[in-house]
């Protein structure tokens, strides 16, 4: 009777050390290697990343005594302000060259919320020029916030180019 | 004299190219059987290897949770340390922490392409088939974010390239990106998040599994022993040969660059930034959408007549709930015997139409006298009966002084083609569904020899029609052969689809033995 399990001579038991070496191998070679290498050798990367809450999209006014009148005593407040937020225009140059332009829209469903701006640019180091564009008030034409700046990038190196509500300027760190 | 029902063979015929990758497994997995001996062939037990890989991250992974210090500042130290000054404990488990999950990855994704290959997506495999795929969701998503508790500059490499890519989807109202452009941003908050998807997605993975194997009885959750010692002592050995330890710590002032990296883990954060982050996501739904519609796409293989219980016949041993390779039987009480007589049910959801119950069944013996054979559960498109009736049938006209009868199945070497003058054949739903007795029944009747033939170890279709088999016609099983029917009249062989071959030269020698043996001659 052939039982299935039939005795294994040397040959398999050497099979079975090869192949349990191959798995080894397979799974201690794929588990680092190759290099891999996520910027070329010589790259910098720029993260141009902002999270920022615009201007009100309209000017708030103030209620005349009539108009308050017709409300419910709750709701009498004597000025109104929209919660509609501006939607943000970024732009950025580098060395002279407009790379990215980007109106964000504010989230949330009353866009009333943050407008966000993600983008990354891989660059070669070394030194360069960036003017960082910004118009956060739909009400105006032109830029409200506008920054240029001369950089120096060592390889490997991560520019945030951020805004800061506090100051309210453009941050390069 | 071949014997075969049409109605039968009920398998999923596959596609012309899943024919070709299927042959070609078979081979592979034949030339494993040479090495490992079918019984112990890892291609046989994968899913049983990724449990064992499961096992083995569980123990590993607590050790290192009960090391590591869950903090932003503290985490990379504390797993660097480990692997430094206590090399010899937390270091070896750290790198078969991580080896393992390599490793669980090769063997589920084989472990999916050959359930793939057997065409075990459809049927009553169909439940099997879909509670598989959230598990490479979690496996995923929980090795993924292992690597970013070490915090070391492959951990911040993966974590930023997730967030990028978790990004595109419009699901934050801030970029998660955010978290990571600045070195203080790193919160414990944000660790603390890292944690609970590493520790979460096992948790999950947990209760995916038992799902996945809840169909299954005496799912095999463990490998045998000396593949799951092969199996860990392989991975022991990488794990002393190249300890894992920690790139350089995280520093988000700086992009990481030529990291030592897990392709096998980590393939999707490359793949995005080749292609794109939507182009991911893309791929990535569109996988799951095949995964989950290829169950339901038309092809062959209709669903087959499931086990019927004969409530007359049935005296609730408990033999075909024992025996059922997929809970599909029940045992509830009898409506006509007896208070305290149990009566099997079949759960037509579950059966997956294999008959092993009616092998396992006592009322299947050919030796009762009633016109027509009744058993206690039957199949209907290969009732027992018929098998009676064709075996006593081809017997009568049969001239040869010494027939042999050779039991087979539909699954595995085909029986059919060793039907000549002295050779009738049988091929059967799955091995598993011969009654025992009708081994001596055919003896009886008139065979020289019987021939019983199923898939190799470890190959069965329907999981344990080889193994109950092996065990029936060894007398360590109930129903077992009489231990009066002589041994040398009866031969089992284990041959795969492909391995006629194999079938044809036992054959041969049974016929030789019998020649020379005493075996009875007929005087037709
Ligand atoms: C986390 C990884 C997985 C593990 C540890 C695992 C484990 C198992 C185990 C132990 C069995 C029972 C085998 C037996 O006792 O005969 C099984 C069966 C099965 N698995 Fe998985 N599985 C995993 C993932 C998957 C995936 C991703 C799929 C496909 C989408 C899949 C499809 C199947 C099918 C179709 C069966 C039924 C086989 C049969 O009925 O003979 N599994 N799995
Ligand atoms: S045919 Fe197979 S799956 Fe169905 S009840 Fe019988 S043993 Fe169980
Ligand atoms: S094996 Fe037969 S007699 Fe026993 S419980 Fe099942 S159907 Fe009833």
């Amino acid at each position: 009777m052939s039982d299935g399990k039939p005795q294994l001579g040397a040959t398999a038991w050497a099979g079975q050390v090869l192949l349990y070496a191959l798995f080894a191998l397979l799974v201690g070679v794929f588990s680092n290697w190759p290099t891999y290498r996520h910027l070329a050798e010589g790259q910098s990367l720029i993260k141009l990343s902002f999270s920022h809450t615009g201007k009100p999209v309209s000017e708030c006014h103030t209620q005349s005594a009539e108009q308050l009148a017709k409300l419910p005593p709750n709701m009498r407040a004597p000025v109104r302000c929209p919660r509609e937020r501006s939607p943000i225009v970024v732009e950025l140059d580098i060395d002279g060259t407009a790379v990215f332009r980007h109106t964000a829209l504010p989230s949330g469903l009353a866009k009333d919320g943050a407008a966000s701006v993600y983008h990354r640019f891989p660059i070669v180091s070394g030194s360069h020029r960036l003017v960082v564009r910004v118009n956060d008030d739909l009400r105006r034409t032109g830029f409200t916030h506008v920054r240029e700046d001369s950089v120096t990038l060592s390889p490997a190196q991560i520019l945030v180019i951020d805004f800061d509500p506090a100051t309210q300027t453009i941050t390069l760190q | 004299m071949a014997q075969s029902d049409p109605l039968a063979t009920h398998r999923h015929a596959p596609g012309r190219l899943r024919g070709l990758a299927l042959n070609a497994w078979r081979v592979l997995e034949h030339r494993f059987d040479a090495v490992f001996g079918s019984a112990c062939n890892p291609l046989r037990h994968l899913g049983a290897l990724g449990f064992l890989m499961f096992w083995l991250l569980a123990i590993s992974g607590i050790y290192l949770y009960a090391a590591i210090d869950t903090s932003a500042t503290g985490a990379w130290h504390s797993i660097d340390s480990l692997s430094r000054e206590q090399w010899w404990l937390g270091g070896v488990l750290r790198s078969l922490h991580r080896y393992a999950a390599d490793a669980f990855f090769i063997v589920m994704l084989a472990h999916l392409l050959r359930e793939w290959l057997f065409g075990h997506e459809r049927g009553f495999r169909r439940f099997s088939w879909l509670t598989g795929i959230p598990l490479l969701i979690f496996a995923s998503v929980s090795a993924i974010g292992g690597f970013w508790l070490n915090w070391d500059q492959l951990g911040q490499f993966s974590a930023v390239a997730t967030a990028e890519w978790l990004d595109w989807l419009p699901i934050f109202g801030s970029p998660f990106t955010r978290n990571f452009i600045r070195g203080a941003a790193v919160s414990d908050r944000l660790f603390s998040l890292f944690v609970f998807v590493h520790l979460g997605m096992p948790l999950l993975l947990v209760f995916g599994l038992w799902f996945h194997i809840q169909r299954i009885s005496r799912a095999a959750v463990f490998p045998p022993r000396p593949l799951a010692l092969g199996t860990l002592a392989a991975l022991l050995a990488l794990a002393l040969a190249r300890p894992v330890m920690s790139q350089a710590a995280a520093d988000l002032a700086i992009v990481p660059t030529a990291l030592e990296y897990d392709w096998l883990l980590l393939a999707v954060h490359p793949l995005t930034y080749a292609i794109s982050a939507g182009g991911v996501w893309m791929l990535l739904a569109g996988t799951l959408g095949l995964l989950l519609a290829l169950p339901f796409l038309p092809g062959k293989g209709g669903t087959a007549p499931v086990a019927v219980v004969s409530p007359a016949d049935c005296n609730g041993c408990r033999r075909c709930f024992d025996d059922c390779p997929y809970a599909a039987v029940t045992m509830i009480s009898h409506p006509i015997r007896r208070m305290g007589r149990e009566l099997a049910q079949v759960d037509p959801v579950l059966c997956a139409s294999c008959g092993i119950c009616t092998g396992a069944c006592p009322s299947s013996t050919p030796f009762r006298s009633t016109a027509t054979l009744t058993t206690g559960i039957d199949m209907p498109q290969a009732p027992i009966d018929a098998l009676r009736g064709r075996l006593r049938r081809a017997l009568a006209v049969m001239k040869a002084p010494q027939p042999i009868v050779v039991f087979g199945c539909d699954h595995g070497a085909r029986v059919t083609s060793l039907a000549t003058d002295d050779v009738a054949a049988f091929s059967l739903l799955c091995i598993g569904a011969l009654p025992p007795a009708f081994v001596e029944y055919a003896l009886r009747d008139g065979a020289a020899a019987v021939m019983v033939s199923g898939c190799r170890a470890g190959g069965c279709e329907f999981r344990l029609g080889q193994r109950w088999t092996e065990q029936r016609l060894a007398g360590t099983r109930e129903p077992h052969v009489r231990a009066s029917v002589p041994r040398e009249r009866l031969v089992t062989v284990w041959a795969d689809r492909g391995d006629e071959g194999a079938l044809h030269a036992e054959l041969d020698q049974l016929r030789m033995r019998v020649r020379t043996s005493s075996a009875p001659v007929r005087h037709v």
